[in-house]
Parts: structure tokens; C-alpha cells; sequence
């Protein structure tokens, strides 16, 4: 946007407004800071700052044994749980060379696939929140993403740190009736988008603060390391789950949804498309899926003593690129744990797409990032 | 007149004035938060009381028994002030306000002008309460309170205007500020169907000066935290909400008068007030519940945006507006023209609006299917 500040502004002695947006703040989705300038509306500089809830969850797990560590994956990003669990289980299987069954494959991508969608069901209710809604999409969404909460709970006993996955499988089996739970939560889910789609996606309200604003190029993406729906909104169709198959997502056929303009109305559809892809791959996994089999794979100790080594896993979790790094000296521990974050490299795009819009456009901006704080400072 | 005495009598119309209002915020409070609390899949209060009936009255008695916190760097008359400055001006215009064609403290000739003008006083408290709060949010939403009152205010009045110039007066001529004769002069066909136009700026006019949905830029929650209240809180916190609640009922009032009909229409002009007061409270809440429907399904536009629609459309339109009113009391043209040229500003207004938001493409659903020039990156 060009800037629409005042010509006469040298002329007059003025001061630039600094506003801290946050750590309190309702829109900035727990405790993200960030020290706008603004000039009039006008945002001259933004300055974020993270951190306020950094726990060294990358620290903390060198002193846990490898079974220990799944809990504070849970922890990084608290809407993703299954993904981020699988992400860290995948690099052990990696580093051990361990071979998942089938099942519990299928268990993992049903539930991995359905927590996108909570994710992006959680961001788009917030998302509406931020643009200025009265909290109507917030109440539509939360609908939905309860339908898959009690699938969980049915599954793992926790609404919200799983712990669910294992190196090598899943904990436990799922309950009985898993099957038709999960197509009723397909079902009520795809009901929902709907209304979600008919109460925000054409909305004239919606489009005029929502189009055009802060669109990003595929360089630009590329340059600042963005990933998942802020990258494929720039028209970059990079998902992982296609790029580079992990786990069994070679067997599904699915769209990967690309914006055109890379602006916040892209973002915005792009999540809306994914989560009904998502939708098309579960129908498809629970059709697949071996009725019953081993769900663990064999031969395990109790206590895992991976090989010396190092290993890189990733995956696309609904906020992008979540990346765990391994290195291991043969102990019952890592020596060393790091984990990429995808909404933190996304986040670190803020500045360069803030200034120069308004303070009222900001607020949108940040919340299509999707940030997850425990994510972002870990 | 109530009794012999014109004092006597104006105090009890007062009184009922003085009693209505609180009741009104009370009852209206309650209701939205059932009514935005049905759209959104949800029940609203249900607690207090039978149906959550008492939640509102539980809400007062917290606010009233509140700490009233001032911050220490507030500029101590301004902010305290300000609830006051407020309030006052919200309450003063009901005074001319005809409820029925007897329900009222005083009624103006210049009735119209009178609820327009004062009104729109409660800006200043407003403003002082940004300054006065020593609040960057607050100061930050004041300011956006003051840009947003000069964009929507003449449109506002512009429409109210036009309505006024072809207002039929007991004495057959034309033109009347008056409410009491605005109301008797629609007869059988309010003047929603002469001025559709007029109506239509009139109602988005209100939407911003109630500060609700999609307008509610200046108190603006996810942005500037309640703008200018974000530092008050008690007393003089529930005295905004009672201000906006009360212009609620004001503007929704007005527009049943100047348009609907007031308590006369569809039934004519010799209903009794047995059953003026139930069709005036009828058409006063289809636009309260209107209100609360736009808060409930729209999100918010940005300053500017809402300045560039203000100007661009709602101000040329009220012109227009006017204009073709003139011309037809000039040339003495028969109520029908009158409806038609509005009625097609209405539609130019409509079309307007919907360009205005799709001008730079149209939806464009990309996904899924991947346009030819989208490059598969592999890393």
C-alpha cells in the first residue's frame, strides 16, 4: 500500500505514538507483543517481541528419556498436538529404522488429519474474531472443533495433551466404534464449514478489510522461509505431505489449495479448502484402513536406546514446516533436541508485512499468521 | 395534558422519561445478549432468574458496587467527567421525542432538529474521555470517534432533512421539523415508501452512530480494546454502555417516526393510544432487533473505509435526494415521482455499495484446482 501519510508532516512537529500491542491484548492470541508506531492509523514501524512463555521445551527433553520427550511436543504447539507428536515420533522411527504397521498408520493420519482441521477450524473462529466479528464465527467453529475434541477424548482420554503416539505406533488401540465416530465427525464437520463459508467468505464486510491486504510474492515467501498455508496462499504449491511423503500419504489422493495473491483473503480461503481436503483424506483412510492388526511395532524395549546418530524429521503440520532435529550418542537420551517452528519462522514475516498498512489492518495481519505462542518461544 | 398544572405536568412526564430510560437499558441489555447469543448457537444468559431474566438486574448491582478506578495519570476532571458529558446530551433529546401523540415531555416545532443537534453532543465526552484517560487505546479511539462523526452526521441529517422538506403539515402545505405532525402527516403510506433512499442512508447513518457493527471502529475490541472506556470501569463504565443503549432506543424510535409511520400507520390517524403504544413499541423494536442482528453477523470496517463510503456515497445520494425532492415541491409533482426518484437512488445506492466492496476483482475461489502459472517448488 502506498503511503497515504500527511505531505505537510515535516512542517509540524510531531511525534510518532508508540502503542504496545500486547502481551494483553485481545488479538494477539496469548502473550505475543508487539510495539507498533504508528503515525495517525498509519503504521511507520512494528517491533515484535517474543518469549513470555518460553519453558526450554528443546532444553528440557535432553534430560528425558526418548518415551518422556512426546509430552512436550505436545506442549510446542498446543492445537496440532498429533502432528507435532508425530513429527517427533517420526524422527525417532528415523534415527531407530523402525517400522510403523499399517494400522496404526492409518490411526495417525485419521487423527493427524482431523486435528488440522480443529486447528484451522480454532484459527478461522479466531481469525473472525480479529476482523471484527462479534465472536458469531468463533461460536460456529467451536461447534465443530468440539465434534472432534470428543473424538479424541474417545481415543486418548485428554482433551488436549494427547500423548498419544509412541515411537514405532500408538499407544493403544481405538475404541470400537471408532469407524462411525469419525465419519459422524466428517459429517457434522463438513455441515459446519458450510455455515462457516456462508457466514464469512463472502461477506462484503469481510472482503473490503480482507482482499489485498499484504499480499506476498513467492520470492518474498521463499526469501522469509514461510511454510504451509501462508506459503501455498502465495501460489507456491509446496505441502510436504506431497513433496516429500512421510507415513503413508502417498495413498491418498488430495488437492493442495494455492491462493493467487498471497493476501490475507488467500490465506483465509486456503485454510477453509484444507480443511475440507483434509476431510477427503480421512473418508479415504477409513476406508483403507485394516480392521484390526498390530498397532505397535514389534520388539521394542521398554526403555529406547536409538543408535548414535543425527536426524531431521518433518512434517506439515496446519501451521506449516514443523521440524524436530535429533542427535543421538546411543543413550537413553538425546544429546541434542531442536525444533523447527513453522508459525515462529512464519511470524518473523510480521514486520515486513505490517508496515504501512493500518493499525486496524495490523491486528489482521497477525492473526492470519496463525501463531501459536507456545510454539513461537518453546 | 396531565392535570391543571403545566408544572405538575411536566414533571410526571419526566418522571416517566427518568424511570423508562434505566428500565429500557436494563431490559434491552438482557436482550441483546439472548438475541446475539440465538444467532450465534448458543443460549445467553440463562443463570439469574428464570430464563437469566435477572441477569441484567445481578449485572447493575456489580457495576454500581464496582471500585471506580481512575488512573493515576488521567487528567482528573476530563475523565470524570466525561461519562457525564455523555449521558446527558442522550437523555436531553429524549425530551422532544413523541412516543405517542401524547406520550411526551414537550413537544418542539423543531422537534428534528432539536433530537439531531443535541445528540450528537455526546461526542464531546467521548473525546474527553480518550484525552482524559492518558491511554494510548483510548486516545487512539476518540480520535477515530471524532473522524467517524463527521462522516456519517451529514448523511444523517441530510436524510432527515429530505424527509422534512415533503412532510404534509395539517394545514396542506409541506415541510415540517415537527414529529407530531411528521407522524400524522404519512397517513395511510409512511414515507419509507416515498423515500426509500432516504431511509436507506438514515439506517446505515445509525448503525454508525451507534458505534455497532460493522461501525463500531472507535470501540473497537480486537484493536483499540473499547477505545475511549478502556480505562473506566463501575459506575462510569455502565454510564457509556447506558448512553449507547438509550441512543439505541432514540435512533430506533426516530426511524419508526420519520419513516414507519410512527403510531399511526397502517391503522390510521384515529387509533386510540390503547393501540398507539403497542404499534409504536412494534416498530421501535424491529429496528433495535435489526441493530442487534448487524452486531451479531457482520464484522467491522476500517476508518477510513467507512470515511470513503460515507463521503463518496451516503453524502452525494442525500444531495440527490434532496434535490429531487425539490424539484418536486417546486413543480408540484404528484407523491409518486417522489417514490420513484428515490426509489432509484435506492437501487444506485445498492449498486454503489456492492461495487464499492467487489471493485478489485471478483471472488476469486484459486484452490483446488491449480492455475497454470502456480509453480511446483520441490525443496
Amino acid at each position: 500500500m502506498a503511503s497515504t501519510a500527511p505531505q505537510h508532516r515535516h512542517e509540524l512537529e510531531t511525534i510518532d505514538l508508540h502503542i504496545n500491542v500486547g502481551p494483553q491484548h485481545p488479538a494477539t492470541h496469548g502473550v505475543f507483543r508487539m510495539v507498533l508506531t504508528v503515525n495517525g492509523e498509519l503504521v511507520e514501524d512494528c517491533d515484535p517481541v517474543i518469549g513470555y512463555m518460553h519453558r526450554g521445551n528443546e532444553k528440557l527433553p535432553e534430560n528425558c528419556d526418548y518415551r518422556q520427550i512426546i509430552g512436550y511436543h505436545d506442549r510446542t504447539d498446543y492445537l496440532a498436538q498429533f502432528n507435532t507428536e508425530w513429527t517427533y515420533c517420526l524422527a525417532v522411527e528415523k534415527l531407530m529404522g523402525l517400522e510403523v504397521p499399517e494400522r496404526a498408520e492409518y490411526i495417525r493420519v485419521i487423527l493427524g488429519e482431523l486435528n488440522r482441521v480443529a486447528s484451522h477450524l480454532m484459527w478461522a473462529g479466531a481469525f473472525g474474531t480479529d476482523v471484527g466479528f462479534f465472536g458469531t464465527p468463533f461460536m460456529y467453529a467451536f461447534r465443530e472443533r468440539e465434534v472432534i475434541q470428543d473424538l479424541f477424548e474417545a481415543v486418548t482420554g485428554e482433551r488436549m495433551m494427547y500423548n498419544y503416539f509412541r515411537p514405532g505406533g500408538v499407544a493403544w488401540d481405538v475404541p470400537d466404534d471408532f469407524e462411525e465416530h469419525c465419519r459422524y465427525v466428517v459429517d457434522h464437520v463438513r455441515r459446519g464449514l458450510d455455515d462457516l463459508d456462508a457466514l464469512m467468505t463472502d461477506n462484503e464486510v469481510f472482503l473490503a478489510r480482507c482482499r489485498g491486504l499484504s499480499p506476498v510474492t513467492p520470492e518474498q515467501a521463499i526469501n522469509w522461509g514461510l511454510s504451509g498455508p501462508m506459503l501455498r496462499a502465495c501460489g507456491v504449491k509446496h505441502d510436504l505431505r506431497r513433496a516429500e511423503p512421510y507415513s503413508i500419504y502417498d495413498r491418498f489422493d488430495f488437492e493442495i489449495p494455492v491462493g493467487t495473491q498471497g493476501d490475507v483473503y488467500d490465506r483465509y480461503l486456503v485454510r477453509m479448502e484444507e480443511m475440507r481436503q483434509s476431510l477427503r483424506i480421512v473418508e479415504q483412510a477409513l476406508k483403507q484402513m485394516p480392521k484390526n492388526g498390530p498397532i505397535m511395532a514389534e520388539g521394542l524395549k521398554r526403555v529406547l536406546r536409538p543408535p548414535a546418530g543425527e536426524v531431521y524429521a518433518r512434517t506439515e503440520s496446519p501451521r506449516g514446516e514443523y521440524g524436530v532435529y535429533i542427535v543421538s550418542r546411543g543413550a537413553d537420551k538425546p544429546w541434542r533436541h531442536k525444533v523447527r517452528g513453522a508459525s515462529f519462522c512464519n511470524l518473523s514475516a510480521l514486520r515486513e508485512m505490517v508496515v504501512g498498512n493500518y493499525v486496524a489492518d495490523a491486528i489482521i495481519i497477525l492473526g492470519s499468521i496463525d501463531i501459536v505462542l507456545c510454539e513461537v518461544d518453546r | 395534558m396531565i392535570g391543571d398544572n403545566p408544572w405538575l405536568d411536566g414533571l410526571l412526564r419526566l418522571l416517566v422519561i427518568a424511570v423508562a430510560i434505566p428500565l429500557a437499558v436494563i431490559v434491552l441489555n438482557y436482550l441483546e445478549r439472548k438475541v446475539i447469543g440465538r444467532v450465534q448457537n448458543r443460549l445467553g444468559p440463562m443463570r439469574v432468574g428464570p430464563y437469566g431474566t435477572l441477569q441484567a438486574v445481578a449485572d447493575t448491582i456489580k457495576l454500581l458496587t464496582k471500585e471506580d478506578v481512575r488512573p493515576h495519570s488521567a487528567d482528573r476532571w476530563t475523565f470524570e467527567l466525561a461519562p457525564y458529558v455523555v449521558v446527558v446530551p442522550t437523555v436531553v433529546a429524549l425530551v422532544t421525542l413523541p412516543l405517542t401523540d401524547d406520550l411526551f415531555v414537550r413537544n418542539l416545532a423543531l422537534g428534528l432538529f432539536f433530537i439531531l443537534a443535541v445528540s450528537t453532543l455526546s461526542i464531546v465526552g467521548l473525546v474527553m474521555a480518550g484525552w482524559g484517560s492518558d491511554n494510548k487505546y483510548a486516545i487512539l479511539g476518540a480520535m477515530r470517534s471524532a473522524a467517524q462523526l463527521i462522516s456519517y452526521e451529514i448523511p444523517l441529517v441530510m436524510a432527515a432533512v429530505a424527509v422534512a422538506m415533503v412532510a404534509h403539515t395539517p394545514d396542506g402545505g409541506r415541510g415540517s421539523l415537527d414529529l407530531v405532525q411528521l407522524v400524522d402527516g404519512q397517513g395511510r403510506v409512511p414515507y419509507i415508501v416515498w423515500q426509500p433512499l432516504a431511509f436507506f442512508i438514515f439506517t446505515v447513518a445509525a448503525l454508525a452512530e451507534l458505534y455497532r457493527q460493522p461501525f463500531d471502529i472507535p470501540v473497537a475490541e480486537s484493536e483499540v480494546v473499547g477505545g475511549p472506556f478502556v480505562e473506566y470501569s463501575g459506575m462510569r463504565w455502565a454510564m457509556f454502555m447506558m448512553a449507547e443503549y438509550v441512543n439505541l432506543v432514540l435512533l430506533s424510535a426516530l426511524t419508526a417516526i420519520v419513516f414507519l409511520g410512527g403510531w399511526n400507520w397502517p391503522l390510521g390517524n384515529e387509533v386510540g393510544p390503547a393501540l398507539q403504544v403497542p404499534l409504536m413499541a412494534i416498530k421501535t423494536a424491529l429496528f433495535i432487533l435489526f441493530f442487534f442482528w448487524a452486531r451479531a453477523i457482520l464484522p467491522r470496517l476500517r476508518i477510513d473505509q467507512l470515511m470513503a463510503y460515507s463521503w463518496q456515497v451516503l453524502l452525494p445520494l442525500a444531495f440527490y435526494q434532496i434535490i429531487a425532492n425539490g424539484l418536486v415541491l417546486v413543480y408540484d409533482w404528484p407523491d409518486v415521482v417522489l417514490g420513484v426518484l428515490s426509489g432509484a437512488g435506492a437501487v444506485a445506492a445498492m449498486l454503489l455499495t456492492y461495487r464499492m466492496v467487489r471493485r478489485p476483482a471478483p471472488v476469486r475461489r484459486p484452490l483446488a484446482v491449480a492455475a497454470a502459472s502456480t509453480r511446483e517448488v520441490r525443496v
